[in-house]
This record gives C-alpha cells, structure tokens and sequence, in this order.
C-alpha cells in the first residue's frame, strides 16, 4: 500500500502550526483573552495530529482569503470529548 | 455596573413527592370549583389558599389582593401511582439496563468501566441501553432477566416464556416504581442521574401539585357564566376519577374495574401534562376543541417561550395600509392625522418652552385640520400621576402646568419615526422617516425606498413606531435615517433608487438628443428647488431651446465625473464609444451629461451608478438629493409625453405572422424530422446520454431556437416607441422575452427543466395518440398570449406555472426557518475594537471581521476599494 496521506499537502488545508510559549503569551495579551476565549479545535483533527498538536497547544492557521489575501486565525486545542 | 456573572452549572432535577407536599399549601380534595353563591369551595379546586383573582378578595395563605398574590401550590394524592409521560424514555432506559430482582446495573464494574471510563478519567460516555444486551442474567443476584416491551403512551410489559409460547406480563405503575426505588444511589450515576437530586421513583407520581389559580384565571363571560381555564378543567377530570378510584378501591372492587380505572386516571394526568401525546386521543373541550395543556402552553410559536418571553407587544406604535406619493422625499412618511394625533413624546416643560407647551396642552386631544399646531394627550405631574386631557379640562390643566411637568405632545411634522415592513430580513427593513402629517388613512412612501422594504401597494402594511427618548430619537437619526441606509450592507452598492417609472421616465426624458422650450423645460424641473435653468443650449430663429441632457444635468453635482455604459448597452464587439448608436455610452464631465442615456444602470435601486459615485465623492446626504430629484424629474418627464401599454401595442403586421408562422412551422417539421430519425434507430445519441435524452435536447434546442426566431421577428416591428420595449430596454420591468411571449410565441412550458411528460398513459392529455412525442404533445405553446393559448396549451400553461408556484412556497419556508437558525446562532456576535468579532462572553469568533475588516457597506460591490471608479472620476475619461 501507497504511504499514509499527509492532509497538509492538500491544497484545500491551510497551513497549521504549533506556537510557541511566548508567541502565545502574546498572543493573549494583544488580544486580552486567555486561553477559552480562542476558537477549539480537537486533538485528534487530522491536521493537529499531523503537526503532533498535543491539548493545551495553541496552533496558528495561516488561511488564503479571498478579501485579505492571507488571514490568520488561531486555535486552543482540547481533547475530543467521547460523543 | 454589577460584574458580569458566569453561569458554571446548570442542574436539572426531579420534584420529589415530599417537595411536592412541603410547598403545597392545601390538598385538594373536591373536584367542585365555585358554590351558587360563587364563592370558592373550600379543599376545592379554586381554594382561597391558592391564590385569588377575584378582586375584593384576600389569599388565605399570603392576605394579598389580587394582583398581589402570587398564588401558591396545592396537591392531590392520587389514589394509585401513575406514570409521568415526560418521563417515559427514561423509566424505559432503567428498567432495561437494571435488574429485576435486585435493582443493580446488569453490568459488571469491569463492564461499566469500559464504558464510562475509570475513575480518574471520566470522559468516556454514559451508560445506555444499548450497552446491556437483552434478556440476560444479572452478574449481581444472578436472576434471569425478561425482555421490557414499551408501548405508547405509557404501557410497560414484561415478555414471559411459557410453554414455549410467548406471553405478555403488563407492569403496573405501583410495580415499575417498586423496582425503580431498588435501583442503588451509586448505580444511577454512570446513567447520568444525579440521585441527590432525581432519585428514579420521582418519574411515577403519587402526588400531583396543583398549579395556583393565579396561572389559570377563569374568565367571566358576557352573560355572567364562569368560564374555567384548560387546566382546571382538566384537574377536574384528574380528581373525579381519583375520587372514585379510592371509593371502588375501599368497596374492595373487582380487579377488572380497579384496572380500567387505573388506566382512565393515567389518561388524564397524561393529557394534563401533555394532549399532543402520540397513541393518546387528545383530550377535548366541549366544543370539540383539543385542550391546551401544560406543555401547549410552552411549546411552539405561540408557546412561553417563542411568544411571551422572546416576543413583546409594544406600545407607541401604528399600522396600516402603504400607498405611493411621488411627491415625498424618501427620508419622509406619511402618516394620517388620526394617528399622529393618536401617537405621542413625552416633552419635559421647562422655562423655555413652557409658553409652548401650554399651547399644546390649550389645543388637547383633538387637532382639527393638518395644518394646525399639535396638541398633547396626556400631562404628568411631578408626582408621575397621568392625567388625561379631554375636551373640558384643557384650560384648568394648563393653569397647573409649570417647569417639572411632563407633557405627552402629539406627532408632528419633521418628528423623527420608525418605520417597518415585515418580515424584517435585513437591516433596511426598519428605517427612520420623517414625519408629514397627510389626509387619509394610509402610510404615504416614496416609490423609491420599496426595495430596501420590498414593498408594494397590493394591500401591502407596515408599522410604525416613535421613539420616547432624546437618546432614541438621535440614534434613529444617526445610524437608521433612510440616507444612512441608502447602500446596502449586503453588497455595498445602493439598494434604494428609481424603480418603473422613474426609470421609463428618465429614460425617456434622456435618450437621444432632444430639445425643449422655456415653457417646457420649467415644467419639468419645477418639482426640483433649482433657480436657474441656465445658458440655452441653441438659440433657433429667437427662439430659446435646452437640451434633454442639460435638464437632466441640472440635479447632478457640479464636480461628478463618470463613464460607463447602461442598461440598454449591448456590448458591441468594438464599442462606438460617444458615437453609439443606442445612446449607451454614458460620459458625465463636471457634472455636465455629454452623451449617453441615464436608465437602470445610472438610478436605479441595487444598480445606481451615479447614486454610488455620489455617496462616495460627497456623502449620503447628498445622494438623497439627488434620489429626491432624480424621482421628482423622472415623473414630471414621463408625464410631459405620458406613458401607457395597451393590448394593441402587442400588435403586429401580417407580414410578420407570416414569418412567425413560417419560423413555427418549420420548427414543427424538423422536430417530427427528429422524432422520424429516432424511431427509425438512426440518432446518434450524444456522449453519455440516451437516445431519448438526445432526442429530447434536441427538441428542447430546435423549439427554444423557434420561439428566440418569433421574439427577433417581433422586436424587429417594435421598437422604442413601444412602451414595452422602452420599459424593457431602459430596465424598467419587464425583458425582451416577456414581449416575445405577448407578441410572439409562449414557447415550451416545463417541469423541472424537462418538457411535460406527465399526465396518462404514454401521453400527457387524451387529445393526442399515445407515444405522440411532438412538440404540440408535450406542452409547447406556439401562439401567443395576445393570440390566446389553444385548450390543450392553456392545460400544459397551468402545469408549468404551478411549478413556479410549488418553489416559491417551498422556498420562503425554508429559507425562512434558516434564517431563523441563522439569527439564533449570530444575534449576539459583534465587532470589538480591536476588530476581532466576539460573543458576549468575549469569546473571538473571527480575529478579523470578514477576514479582511472591511465594513461591507462601505465597500464598492464586495471590493474594498473602487479604484476604477476613482481613477475615472480624476481622469474625466475611461481607462
């Protein structure tokens, strides 16, 4: 069987990355917010594990936009509750 | 300001019984309401403990009045348990997953554990009942367990085996409770009960709270008669039938008559709580009418929630019927005086207007013609006492009045008012308007602001609301004035401009190059505040002539500068530029037209170029301006040559029936010619389709190429001397297709893109022979509406059009329950400073509005900047 498929590499999936500590300290203070008022997203989404995000991360989505030209968005990931 | 709460937990839990008791104030034991003297029987089901709504009348409980009490609960004991239907998914859930014998999970704690996860991790999942598989033994006490059969409503049964055969065991209410209170405190957890609060047994009632009088008031009826509230009528029911279940029980009744009053007092304690239940006769009124029980009083749009908690009643507001008047501004509405002198604003009387307001309070109620000042209706004391002005207090209420006092003044002209038409969609459906007190009884607009409301005058109504407060009034002034409103925020482009007539009219006073004398060219700009008319355009034999441009150039700003092309382009291969042939080059230099003719594209609603290009070089205020003179000169145009369509203007000439039918003939032919190669086996069929298919496309091709043929022949014999063809050229209404279909040919009718198929067996009506797949067969209309549809075309008419209908009803429906959802999930999102759009709480939902920040009402048609536009403008030409 072929190798396994790297989501990453398609081209509909936008860039994610893990930040770093102080990136995020940052982060929270430019905005004012701590780490709940951030949009989720769960450990096990294909892309977060492709960057091995672990819960607690905070992970930097650089999208291409249609208005913007490039729009960052950021991500608090969590566990996936069981259903 | 009190800091905001966070909400940790929310708890739900059951009423035990001894709650039930502990809050009840009285029980209940009388089915009877009132006595003959009308006074509420005691231990009846209008006790004096339980509130009073009768006034004169004080609570047992609390002394309160009524209006005061609050009420309070009584109970009834119920004779034998029954079951509460709201619960009857759950009770189903316990008794499958719990044993009969020692009310333990049917599960070992090992089993348990892979379910919900251990101790340390509970993030797995809550126990159901499909983890416990049927019929099996308990790990526990080690009984064999039976099959639970559910029926509705509320018929619980275990399933025996006995010689082999099968044999249903129903469980009563008393046996079902008995096994539910054996079920263990620490088993009901991994279910996600909290026994603390819902210990299982709670689902079968043994004691029924009876609500307070105060939540259902009987009313008095004209002739004097008391009419009891739903529920009480149900309680009755309730206690009628306990009673005389407790009789037969203590006579000792056979088991027979036990059981069938068991089961009439489970019917009506469900009903009480629900009457929509499925496999449940509702409960009826004597009229026949299905009870409003407990949970109709919540459910659904009219129910608690949709209709008394998120929806309120106003006051300060009017509605009636919209008519047109092209003499208003659009930032006015006209209102009947009999509303404005119904509506009123609070006026504080102060040193400054106290002179004033006497007047007002000297006038009263009644304004006697428009023209008159406005009277007040109310005058409020310092003391917050309202007193009514009525025709002969007026003078000693005015002697009263000093600095202090509050006087509720009549609407009039210039007062600022919202104005709504439902269903408010977007934000244009509610704007600010200005009041114009008007004869009549209807609201008066201007034509041009029905797009934002999506308004006509086929009986269409709208409301009308007044703001009370400074702040009210100078927000409706600021931000949802109808010239703050002019673009639209869903595209950025404006959404109120001509429409019909203002476009025919500035079409026809524009197109081509025309001249007017003095005479004329003050007629038609006499509506607008313009003092000079200016230089003539030429001077012929002594006699002075203005151009058509020039008027129109008059309400344009002075420094406009703009090239595009209109509505009636038809996008030449190599563009003749000022030289069009159509005059629909459109070339404005220094606020002066030099060519071209102003139609849709230029005014009109959701187009208006010159309306955007104004916005953007010199503001809202004088866009409105401009929409009020522009509507104002387009109707004084279109009545300076009048405008009218008649059945004669569908009229051709022999010579182009002649070729009409020539063109249909032929069409006929070579569709049989078509149908002829298919019969025969010789169509090549197109690439992945059918034979059928192809031949269909084909038709459907060589038909639709027909009628376009009839629409040409026509078009060529009208031209804009029609005014169907002007209104459809200029984009006033209408297009060139629905001429084609008046004067030409209707063409093929369809369902769901396909020609008619349906109908009897291998034909679509008994006029044709079966198989028949001519073009006549299957719904194509060769005459036109002016010509008048054959009986068979008329039927194939009514087919297609009722398609139209079906999506249009299917449509609004659904989009109208999205946008619902749609504004559920959205209503409390907004912008924050920082530009991030968040929820109240402060979560962030975007980090940018829309990606990019940009206000979509300030952008140019999606772009956040029109730079065409702007380069345009500076250079005076196109680029």
């Amino acid at each position: 069987m072929s190798s396994k498929l790297n989501v990453l590499d398609h081209d509909m999936v936008p860039q994610h990355l893990i930040m770093s500590e102080e990136e995020v300290t940052e982060l929270f203070s430019r905005y004012d917010i701590s780490s709940d008022h951030l949009p989720k997203i769960f450990h096990d989404d294909p892309a977060v594990k492709t960057i091995s995000g672990k819960p607690g991360d905070v992970i930097r989505i650089i999208r291409k936009s249609h208005t913007a030209g490039e729009a960052l968005s950021y991500r608090y990931v969590i566990r996936r509750p069981k259903k | 300001m009190p800091s905001p709460k966070r909400i940790g937990k929310i708890e739900f839990g059951l009423l035990s019984p001894k709650e039930i008791r502990q809050m009840s104030v009285r029980k209940i034991i009388w089915a009877d309401t009132y006595d003959d003297d009308g006074f509420p029987y005691p231990q009846g089901l209008m006790d004096l403990n339980l509130g009073v709504i009768d006034p004169g009348l004080r609570c047992k409980t609390c002394s309160q009045k009524a209006g005061e009490c609050p009420g309070h609960f009584g109970h009834i004991e119920l004779a034998k348990p029954v079951i509460h239907v709201g619960y009857t998914r759950l009770i189903r859930k316990l008794l499958r997953v719990s044993c009969r014998e020692c009310g333990r999970i049917l599960l070992s704690p090992e089993e348990i554990e892979k379910v919900i996860g251990t101790e340390d991790d509970l993030t797995g999942d809550l126990l159901s009942e499909k983890d416990v598989k049927k019929e099996r033994i308990c790990p526990h006490c080690g009984s064999q367990q039976l099959k639970i059969n559910f029926e509705k409503p509320t018929t619980f049964s275990e399933v025996l085996l006995e010689d082999g055969r099968k044999v249903e065991h129903k469980l009563t209410p008393a046996d079902i409770r008995a096994r539910l209170e054996r079920i263990p405190d620490d088993d009901l957890r991994p279910l996600g009960i909290n026994p603390a609060v819902a210990r299982p047994e709670w689902t079968i009632l043994t004691v029924l709270p009876v609500p307070p009088v105060t939540m259902r008031p009987s009313i008095i009826l004209e002739n004097g008669q008391r009419s009891e509230d739903d529920l009480t009528h149900k309680l009755v029911d309730i206690i009628r039938i306990n009673q005389r279940f407790k009789e037969n029980q203590d006579a000792g009744a056979p088991q027979l008559i036990i059981e069938d009053l068991w089961e009439l007092l489970q019917y009506h304690v469900t009903t009480y709580l629900d009457n929509e239940v499925a496999g449940c006769p509702p409960a009826r009124h004597r009229s026949g009418r299905p009870l409003k029980t407990l949970s109709q009083r919540l459910k659904g749009k009219d129910g608690r929630f949709r209709g008394s908690l998120s929806g309120k009643r106003v006051n300060f507001s009017a509605r009636t019927v919209i008519s047109p008047d092209p003499n208003l501004s659009v930032k006015q509405v006209g209102i009947p005086l009999s509303i404005a002198n119904e509506m009123s604003i609070p006026v504080p009387v102060t040193p400054h207007n106290i002179e004033e307001i006497k007047e007002m309070v000297r006038i009263g109620p009644f304004r006697p013609t428009l023209k008159s000042p406005c009277g007040a209706n109310y005058v409020i004391r310092p003391d917050k006492k309202r007193l009514r002005l009525a025709e002969g207090n007026t003078e000693s209420i005015v002697e009263m009045i000093e600095p202090g006092y509050i006087v509720e003044r009549q609407i009039r002209n210039d007062d600022i008012v919202l104005f709504n038409r439902q269903p408010s969609l977007h934000r244009m459906s509610i704007m600010a308007h200005r009041v114009k007190i008007m004869e009549g009884r209807t609201f008066r607009l201007n034509p041009a602001v029905c797009p934002p409301y999506n308004a006509d005058f086929d009986g269409d109504e709208m409301n009308l609301h007044i703001p009370q407060t400074e702040e009210a009034r100078a927000e409706a002034a600021i931000l949802i004035s109808v010239q703050e409103n002019i673009l639209s925020s869903r595209f950025g482009g404006p959404i109120i401009g001509g429409i019909h007539d203002h476009i025919s009219g500035i079409f026809m006073l524009t197109h081509t190059l025309r001249w007017f004398t003095k005479q004329e060219a003050i007629y038609l700009i006499r509506p607008l505040k313009i003092e000079r008319l200016g230089e003539p355009g030429k001077v012929e034999g002594g006699v002075s002539y203005w151009s058509n441009k020039q008027i129109f150039s008059l309400i344009l700003p002075t420094d406009l500068n703009m090239v595009y092309k209109a509505s009636s382009c038809q996008n030449c291969d190599t563009c003749q530029k000022e030289q069009c042939d159509r005059d629909a080059y459109v070339h404005i230099i220094d606020g002066i037209l030099k060519c071209g003719t102003i139609d849709k594209k230029s005014v009109g609603a959701f187009d208006g170029q010159i309306v955007n290009r104004i916005i953007r070089q010199m503001g809202m205020p004088r866009a409105a301006q401009f929409i009020d003179d522009m509507t104002a000169l387009s109707i004084r145009s279109i009545m300076l040559d009048g405008f009218s369509f008649g059945i004669d203007d569908e009229d051709l000439s022999k010579i182009e029936y002649g070729q009409i039918n020539e063109v249909l003939s032929q069409a006929a032919h070579d569709v049989d010619r078509r149908i002829k190669i298919y019969e025969d086996g010789q169509l090549e069929p197109m690439p992945g389709r059918t034979p059928e298919e192809t031949l269909e496309m084909q038709i459907m091709q060589v038909l639709g190429k027909a009628r376009d043929k009839t629409g040409e022949i026509a078009g060529r014999h009208l031209g804009l001397s029609n005014s169907a063809v002007l209104m459809a050229v200029s984009g006033a209404r209408g297009s060139m297709l629905n001429l084609t279909q008046m004067a030409g040919c209707v063409g093929q009718q369809s369902v769901r893109g396909e020609r008619i198929m349906r109908g009897y067996d291998d034909r679509t009506l008994p006029h044709f022979r079966k198989g028949d797949r001519g073009s006549g067969a299957h719904g194509f209309i060769s005459h036109s509406y002016k010509g008048g549809l054959s009986p068979t075309e008329f039927f194939f008419h009514a087919i297609g059009g009722r398609e139209g209908l079906v999506d249009t009803a299917v449509r609004t429906s659904q989009s109208g329950y999205l946008q619902r959802r749609m504004i559920n999930a959205l209503q409390d999102l907004k912008v924050a400073y920082d530009g991030t759009v968040r929820t109240t709480g402060g979560r962030i939902i975007q980090f940018t509005y829309g990606e990019d920040g940009t206000d979509p009402m300030r952008s140019s048609f999606g772009d956040p900047v029109d730079v065409k536009g702007i380069i345009e403008s500076i250079l005076k030409e196109e680029v």
